[in-house]
């Protein structure tokens, strides 16, 4: 098990660098930063010392080798537009779109799983044949097309939500919340639905396909020929058996909802990491834009891992040891 | 009736909101972008100028028109050509109680020549700076420099102490990231009217009030909120759901929305910036045409078919909503130098503009690649399109490659040796002085003496260089003004460029909110009112 936990680690190490590897060998093509950085009457001197200075005029592997070193140390360098170490400015950006993506994929999980259960129960009612039909709004709209919907509905017409930004925030140590506000919770709303749609369309059409498939199994017709009551087959023994799945996907799609949110920043002005990258990506901000997808690559990595051991707890059969089973049989 | 109550809801939050505001008199407002450090000397760039104009000040500023008026010096006198005496004003205070003396403004100019420092070729007008006493200097320069007290406007005074005290001594950019600290990046003291109460980069600036400023303003706000907001559409549905007080830029497709929705509307007006087309005239083939062996755009006819053949009317109507300004100069009207005289456009006549291809050599036109930037300017990309369809009636061919500006600077600039043929560009002088844009556009490119460093077309006539350095130097108005005419007139003759248009400024307002659109884009909260 801790053997398991280790290799998976290991190969995280791998991941991220496989992904610095090929960032770098794009961020030729992203553009130059130096135009970003000074004004419009800095010299073309002044322009080639500070690209040497810092280490542009290097070949990418040079570049790639120096950011290895430095981020083994912990040290991601320093932001060009910020002036600050991109460490310091990930720590305090990291809050705002784990809040985010938190409630927005506890709102995916709570509203899609019961959702997709009724519509598996109840195949042909008139709610489900609803809840499909939206679901494929959900799954075919474009996150931004969404967002820019809500934003016209509640806060244009309706001026019930605020349109951008995170409202009030209160500092806990090094973490910021919105969600001890009034304003920052009204603020979480719109962004956090704007995320949550697809994921939730894609768990209920998910838990409707396992629990169709499951409702047909053997196992669930002899349960309803000893008498259990229909929530005891739904929930205990239905739903139960539809989850690996849903963990997969739904663990999979935490960092989806992390790395797209993105998207979602960008249309809400969401003060997050996704909106520091795009920023970065508009400035050319190397620094950033190598550590932030460094960082989403490590997300990744840990959350299948995450995914990987829940299979233990939910699914017995992986719990016993393949020579017991094999000793059994 | 759903409707209706809706709509009382909405006039009822909007009521609260608007009085909410009122009493606080907080000003809130958004831009695209922020600013990007709070160093006054670490990026010379507008906006970031702009945002520090409310809390830093020069020896000069720009009032509401863009007039030059007096700042933290009273006034100035020319002593000879390279010699000025400033006499500072008393009773001055930073922001932290210290007195504004001219050790400041010696400090404030050295530190514009230290290693961060992005304000050097300002700093490096200045050859030396001599106390008289507390509040009189005597300015030095290396060469005759009429447009000395313009480009003190955006070198901005510090605290000598308060730099000292923090370590804060050496402009601070990504140049010195390294070394020096960051302290005057994340905080400011200076003596304008504002101060900064707490900034989070890239998400939120509060500026409050100073508890007492030098000189009367007319704002009356007390505290300013500053996001920046880069999507477009969320910036205006900001605007127009009421969080907001302005916003800008708005884009000019959204004026209407902006007319029809209540409670706000669009704010226009000319800005200083002129968009034009530049043409390769230096390289003998061209990197990106089906003309090989020689370079059409050395022959001054097909320079001159191309702006005959581009209707600017068009473009106003067309592209920019009606809210461009035609020009047939390199500068704007708000720029020193500019004579309404030499303003009139190269006249559209696509019929004439086919003559001249065809005495060129070119009846049936060529193919050309043009490099166009699709996020720097107003309808950037738009106006390239429009110009390659007008230029497709004569017979030219242009195939448009449109880029994000980090994209194409690294492309067409100086670093990457101006690798273009064919591109299209925006330019306001930052002294608002001719001089700039014959400096930087239109001098024939030197590398020693940075001289034509924008010129990406390499357009280059000696006599306009010898008028380039006269202008310089010369110090009285009417002689000088005649030399800036003499080398318009031989630029717009031999078709250097071809000027487009000056682009409109488009911010939003809410109603009541009484602000002035400056010239060059900057927002000065001294004049902004709020009802």
């Amino acid at each position: 098990m801790i053997g398991f936990v280790l290799r998976r680690l290991l190969q995280s190490v791998l991941v991220m660098l496989t992904v610095a590897l090929i960032a770098f060998g794009l961020f030729r093509y992203v553009g130059d930063p130096i135009n970003n950085l000074v004004g419009q009457d800095t010299s073309a001197i002044e322009r080639e010392q500070l690209r040497k200075k810092l280490g542009l005029d290097d070949p990418f592997v040079v570049q790639f080798a120096r950011f290895v070193k430095n981020a083994a140390r912990g040290d991601f360098g320093i932001s060009y537009r910020h002036r600050r170490p991109v460490a310091e400015l990930i720590v305090e950006r990291l809050p705002a779109t784990l809040e985010l993506s938190i409630v927005a994929a506890l709102l995916a999980l709570l509203v899609g799983v019961p959702m997709g259960v009724y519509t598996g129960l109840h195949r042909d009612g008139f709610l489900s044949r609803t809840f499909m039909t939206l679901s494929l709004v959900g799954v075919s709209l474009p996150t931004f097309l969404i967002g820019i919907l809500l934003i016209l509905l509640f806060g244009v017409v309706l001026r019930w939500l605020p349109t951008f930004g995170r409202g009030e925030v209160v500092a806990i140590g090094w973490w910021t919340t919105g969600l001890l506000t009034a304003s920052g919770l009204k603020a979480l709303i719109m962004p956090a639905v704007t995320l949550a749609l697809f994921q939730m369309t894609l768990i209920m059409r998910l838990v409707r396909a396992e629990m169709l498939e499951v409702l047909r199994t053997d196992y669930i017709k002899f349960a309803r020929a000893r008498g259990l009551s229909n929530r005891a087959i739904h929930f205990g023994h239905a739903l139960k058996n539809t989850l690996v799945p849903v963990i997969t996907i739904t663990g999979l799609q935490l960092g989806s909802i992390i790395a797209f949110a993105i998207i979602t920043e960008s249309v809400f002005q969401w003060p997050g990491m996704g909106l520091l990258f795009i920023q970065a990506i508009n400035e050319v901000d190397i620094p950033v834009m190598a550590a932030y997808l460094v960082m989403i690559a490590f997300f990744f990595v840990v959350i299948n891992l995450a995914v990987d051991l829940l299979y233990y707890l939910v699914d017995p059969r992986l719990r016993v040891d393949r020579e017991q089973a094999a000793g059994h049989g | 009736m759903h409707l209706k109550l809706g709509r009382l809801a909405a006039a009822a939050v909007l009521a609260v909101g608007l009085s909410t505001a009122a009493s606080a008199q907080t000003f809130r407002y958004a831009f695209q972008g922020d600013a990007q450090s709070l160093d006054p000397h670490g990026l010379n760039e507008t906006f970031t100028l702009g945002f520090l104009g409310n809390v830093y000040e020069g020896l000069a500023a720009y009032d509401a028109d863009l007039q030059l008026i007096p700042a933290l010096a009273e006034s100035w006198e020319v002593l000879s050509p390279t010699k000025w005496r400033f006499t500072l004003r008393r009773g001055v205070k930073f922001h932290n109680g210290n007195p504004f003396t001219a050790d400041d403004v010696i400090f404030s100019w050295q530190r514009t020549l230290t290693e961060g420092s992005d304000q050097k070729v300002r700093g490096g007008l200045i050859s030396n700076i001599t106390k008289i006493d507390d509040y009189t200097i005597e300015v030095e320069t290396p060469n005759p420099t009429p447009t000395l007290v313009r480009e003190l406007v955006w070198l901005y005074i510090m605290d000598k102490e308060w730099a000292e005290a923090n370590g804060a001594t050496e402009a601070e950019s990504p140049k010195s990231a390294e070394t020096s600290g960051k302290f005057a990046s994340l905080n400011a003291n200076g003596t304008g009217p504002f101060v900064i109460a707490s900034r989070e980069p890239d998400v939120k600036t509060v500026f409050k009030r100073a508890p007492s400023y030098w000189k009367e303003i007319k704002s009356n706000v007390q505290e300013v909120v500053f996001t920046p907001i880069s999507q477009d559409a969320t910036r205006v549905a900001a605007l127009i759901s009421g969080e907001l007080d302005l916003a800008y830029p708005i884009p000019v497709q959204d004026w209407d929305r902006l007319e029809a929705a209540a409670g706000v509307s669009p704010l226009t007006g000319p800005e200083a910036r002129t968009i034009f087309l530049g043409m390769d005239q230096a390289r003998d083939e061209l990197l990106y045409s089906n003309v090989k062996g020689k370079n059409p755009f050395k022959d001054v006819r097909v320079r001159r078919a191309f702006a005959h053949a581009i209707d600017l009317e068009a473009i106003r109507k067309k592209v920019m909503r009606g809210a461009s300004t035609p020009t047939g100069l390199m500068i704007a009207p708000q720029v020193n130098g500019f004579n309404p005289e030499l303003n009139t456009p190269y006249a559209y006549d696509p019929e004439l503009s086919r003559k001249l291809l065809a005495e060129a050599g070119y009846p049936d036109g060529f193919e050309v690649t043009m490099d166009c930037p699709n996020n720097r300017y107003v309808n950037d990309e738009r106006i390239c399109q429009a110009v390659a369809a007008m230029l497709a009636k004569v017979g030219v061919k242009v195939d448009v490659l449109a880029q994000p500006k980090s994209k194409y600077f690294a492309k067409v600039l100086a670093q990457n040796d101006y690798d273009t043929s064919f591109y299209l560009l925006g330019w306001t002088p930052g002294s608002m002085d001719a001089h700039n844009v014959l400096q930087n556009l239109l001098s024939c490119r030197n590398k020693e003496t940075r001289a034509g460093l924008f010129n990406l077309g390499g357009y280059c006539n000696p006599r306009v260089d010898e008028l380039t350095g006269l202008i310089a130097a010369e110090t009285d108005p009417e002689r000088r003004q005649a030399l800036i005419d003499e080398a318009f007139t031989i630029h717009k003759e031999e078709v250097g460029h071809i000027p487009l248009h000056q682009q409109p400024l488009s911010w939003g307002v809410r109603d009541g909110v009484t602000v002035a659109q400056r010239a060059d884009n900057v927002l000065d909260f001294r004049n902004v009112v709020l009802p």
